[in-house]
């Protein structure tokens, strides 16, 4: 029992040793963990910052790659293309995809194609061309593609998905911050903020940090009596415009 | 002044909207119509979600209705028997109208269905006001007399069975007919937001044979019933009513109305129904235009679905 002791211990002795050398880990902090969206809501900036903390305190000469990654909540929607049909424009086709962020924007020091290669940036889904949507509609490539582009340059379009090539600064290749903006129409959810320390095309280091999207105050309130209560809303929202319309109404005759 | 809607999740110039409203109320006040037809293009252009659009939109209506049926009907200027009837053809027609809706958005195919209906209505509708204001117009350069219209019923309305008597409507009729008058009106109304009073007020009068002087004040009791009750529909099927958007389109149409009104005893009634065509076949063929000139985006992503 013993000799087994001293041979596990002499067998992970030159691992421990290795460790100090390891991969550099990444600490980071944002803003605020939590966006509250009220009446006068009209868009935010998420700050997500940091520090590398590489192994013996010794910054390599390289700057280093980082990638940082704000992914909302993911759902199913359908994209739908339009045609001319008898001069008239209507949506003909249609394809399904799993899931879609509602939400997804990157910022990276240094364009994507020159950061990381094919296959990290597809495992890590960093980028919008490498986000996995999982279409359900049976297509040949070439549609699901044309799908997925039309998808992406909506979302674009409303700034809900954003590419900031540039968007990363570091400072003494040790400290990095993004700024990452978010517009009025952002779904709520649970969102991730992911970093990534990039090294010779792939991930070396990453660390996630949880984001919360919600309605507040009375904004929160009529959406949960929506939704919750539905068909109570709708009575209140008739009695609320009656009791407007009746009351303009006795205003105006009072004041003729 | 950025607003943000709870139920559009997005955020408006607040001061906008009630612009809108205003604009729209000013014309409603002047042509003494809902304005309905206005309201919901003018916020689907701005960018409102096209069923979010269609629901507030209904929910104004109730608001913007109420004073005036509740003048009309102090006045005794509402046949309570024949409103009856077209409410609860109404009621029929929108819960018709609503399953058509989801059957449309699960297409895909409600925009484009929303901008066939309205453009098919809004043509025919405005063209007839232009031919008869037109035809009023050239009498009087002729200095002819304006042609007396004699009051009768539609002649396959008396085909119908159970003829009942409307007092008030001063009409022998089966009640069948304004039902189905109030069923395609409350159709309308879930499926496109308006209040429908320009399709029902020439139904009454040259379909249903009803005497003007009710006319105006049954048409608005209907009104108020039927898109309290779209709301309603809308709220618990879809989610779809933003009473933020609503009250705000209600504050600037209330206030609008209150000049159009104004404004429109300084014009001579003909002259206001030439404007009115107008003003109908202007919106019928923008929303034409748009239907057929190629859409900046070919895509469109639908969540729910």
């Amino acid at each position: 029992m013993r000799a087994l002791l001293i041979l596990l211990l002499l067998l992970a002795a030159p691992l421990r040793a290795a460790e100090p050398r390891a991969e550099p880990r990444l600490v980071t902090d944002l803003s605020q963990s939590r966006i509250d969206i009220s009446y006068r809501f009209a868009g935010a900036e998420l700050l997500i910052f940091g520090a590398i903390q590489y192994p013996g305190g010794i910054a390599p000469a390289e700057p280093p790659g980082i990638a940082v990654v704000l992914r909302g909540p993911a759902d199913p929607l359908t994209v739908r293309q339009k045609e001319r049909v008898a001069g008239i424009w209507m949506n003909t086709q249609a394809l399904r995809f799993e899931s879609a962020p509602g939400f997804y924007a990157v910022s990276t020091t240094a364009p994507i194609r020159e950061l990381l290669d094919e296959r990290n940036a597809a495992i890590y889904e960093i980028g919008l061309r490498h986000l996995q949507l999982s279409p359900a509609t049976a297509a040949d490539p070439e549609t699901t593609r044309r799908f997925q582009d039309g998808l992406v340059t909506l979302r674009s379009r409303a700034n809900l998905f954003v590419e900031q090539p540039y968007g990363v600064t570091i400072t003494d290749r040790v400290l990095y911050r993004a700024r990452i903006p978010i517009p009025s129409a952002v779904p709520v959810g649970n969102y991730r903020a992911e970093i990534y320390l990039i090294g010779d095309g792939a991930v070396r280091a990453r660390t996630t940090a949880p984001v919360i999207i919600d309605k507040t105050g009375f904004e929160r309130e009529i959406y949960l009596f929506a939704h919750k209560n539905a068909m109570l809303y709708g009575l209140f929202a008739v009695a609320i415009a009656l009791a407007l319309g009746w009351l303009a109404g006795t205003v105006r005759r009072q004041a003729r | 002044m950025d607003l943000y809607l709870p139920i559009a999740e997005m955020s408006v110039n607040a001061l906008l909207i009630v612009l809108l409203g205003g604009g729209v109320g000013f014309l409603s006040g002047m042509f003494g119509i809902g304005g309905g037809f206005l309201t919901t293009p003018l916020l689907i252009f701005y960018g409102i979600p096209p069923a979010i659009a269609v629901a507030s939109s209904a929910t104004q209506i109730t608001g913007s209705s109420v004073s005036g049926a509740l003048t009309y009907y102090q006045r005794g200027q509402v046949d309570l028997k024949m409103g009856f009837v077209l409410v609860g053809g109404g009621l029929v027609g929108s819960v018709i109208g609503s399953f058509v809706f989801r059957w449309l958005q699960s297409l895909g195919q409600i925009d484009v269905s929303i901008g066939i209906i309205y453009v098919l209505f809004l043509g025919v509708v405005g063209g007839l006001m232009l031919k008869e204001s037109l035809a009023v117009w050239l009498r009087e350069r002729r200095g002819e007399e304006p042609l007396a219209r004699v009051r009768r019923h539609h002649p396959l309305v008396a085909g119908l069975p159970m003829r009942m008597r409307f007092p008030r409507s001063g009409v022998y009729i089966s009640p069948l007919a304004p039902f189905l008058v109030g069923m395609l009106t409350g159709v309308l109304t879930v499926i496109m937001g308006i209040g429908g009073g320009f399709i029902m007020v020439p139904a009454m009068l040259y379909v249903l044979g009803m005497a003007a002087g009710v006319v105006v004040g049954t048409s608005l009791f209907q009104i108020v019933f039927v898109t309290a009750i779209a709301t309603v529909l809308h709220a618990s099927q879809s989610q779809s009513v933003d009473i933020v958007l609503a009250v705000l389109l209600l504050v600037g149409g209330v206030v609008g109305a209150q000049f159009g009104a104004r404004a429109a005893q300084k014009l001579p009634a003909e002259r206001l129904r030439l404007f009115l065509s107008l003003l109908v076949l202007a919106v019928a063929i923008r929303l034409a235009v748009g239907l057929t000139w190629t859409p900046p985006e070919l895509f469109s992503i639908q969540t729910a679905f």
